[in-house]
């Protein structure tokens, strides 16, 4: 079982870095497009992101439905590790 | 003339031609080159001429072609220099022929080799300058993407497709401070252009109205301007170099 938690910490580090937003705006519901001002070109950096830290692919078809916070982090852990 | 120090070029196909002209003034400008060649010879070609140039760089052996080989020629590059700041799309072949006789591999060579390693290294270096908020990449066209030229028609399409190729790059990154530019040479003294027959050689030259062929330091004067700071808000452009055979 991975580390839920932690998993969380670093998902949000990675979306804070990536869209130059505030940690306050992270919430687990936000949405990307809609709340956090990612437009298409941001979206694909962020998941490249998210592979590199954690060090998998995500296919076209996944990252395409990853679009809020919460979100990733459910991909994330359920792919890793 | 503004420098490029602590610039890092990529320029593929750099052994000769275009190619090397690019290298050698770009490195005269203060970037470090790395210059690539299919054959492990041209490479160390490059190797020598860099350093008796006194520019910082290599020459290195590269298939463009071969995916694998452009992902871990970068993965070497950017352990070794850091990430390309600017890539330089000269690689290029013909394989003329009337389309009627034109073989599919004809077809098909000309078209990998000059327009999809265009999609190849231009990929491949986009993800360090996305992080570095910066960058520069400019592709080698040519006229004949323009106007068309009976007996090349993969010739012709593989650098039309770089200007499309161009202006949709352009647009997807320019949030991002890349440029993504296109210079179109016309006739230039190298070894491509004198395989042509002489008659049609001068047929050409007469209608230029600089009344010359294009020298490749012609061609890498201008490649040095768009790469240069002097070119901050240049992107989707096609530059042609041509001495007024074709007018845009």
């Amino acid at each position: 079982m991975t580390d839920i938690s932690n998993i969380e910490a670093r998902v949000k580090k990675i979306i804070i870095e990536q869209l130059g937003v505030k940690e306050e705006q992270v919430t687990n519901e936000a949405s990307f497009v809609e709340d956090l001002g990612a437009d298409s070109l941001d979206t694909v950096e962020l998941v490249m992101a998210l592979e590199e830290e954690f060090e998998l692919e995500i296919p076209d078809e996944d990252a395409e439905k990853i679009t809020t916070v919460q979100q990733a982090i459910d991909y994330i852990s359920s792919h890793n590790g | 003339m503004t420098t490029l120090d602590g610039e890092i070029v990529l320029v593929t196909g750099a052994s000769r031609g275009i190619g090397q002209a690019v290298a050698r003034e770009l490195g005269r400008r203060g970037a470090a080159v790395i210059g690539t060649a299919t054959t492990q010879a041209g490479a160390e070609a490059i190797d020598r001429d860099l350093r008796d140039l006194d520019i910082r760089g290599r020459g290195l052996r590269l298939d463009v072609t071969d995916p694998a080989a452009v992902d871990a020629a970068l993965k070497a590059v950017t352990q070794e220099f850091g990430a390309p700041t600017i890539l330089v799309n000269n690689a290029g072949i013909t394989r003329d022929n009337l389309l009627l006789r034109m073989k599919e591999e004809e077809w098909a060579s000309v078209l990998d080799t000059d327009l999809t390693s265009v999609y190849r290294l231009s990929k491949a270096v986009l993800r360090g300058m996305m992080k570095a908020q910066r960058g520069r990449i400019i592709s080698i066209t040519s006229v004949v993407g323009a106007t068309g030229s009976a007996g090349q028609a993969n010739y012709a399409a593989a650098k039309a497709g770089i200007i499309g190729f161009t202006k949709s790059l352009a647009r997807e990154v320019g949030s991002r401070n890349i440029t993504v530019n296109a210079v179109a040479p016309g006739l230039i003294d190298t070894d491509m252009t004198r395989a042509l027959p002489e008659a049609q050689r001068l047929a050409l030259v007469e209608s230029i109205p600089l009344q010359r062929p294009g020298e490749p330091q012609d061609v890498a004067n201008v490649v040095a301007f768009l790469a240069s700071a002097d070119a901050d808000y240049v992107t989707g452009a096609t530059l042609h170099v041509n001495g007024g055979m074709f007018m845009a």
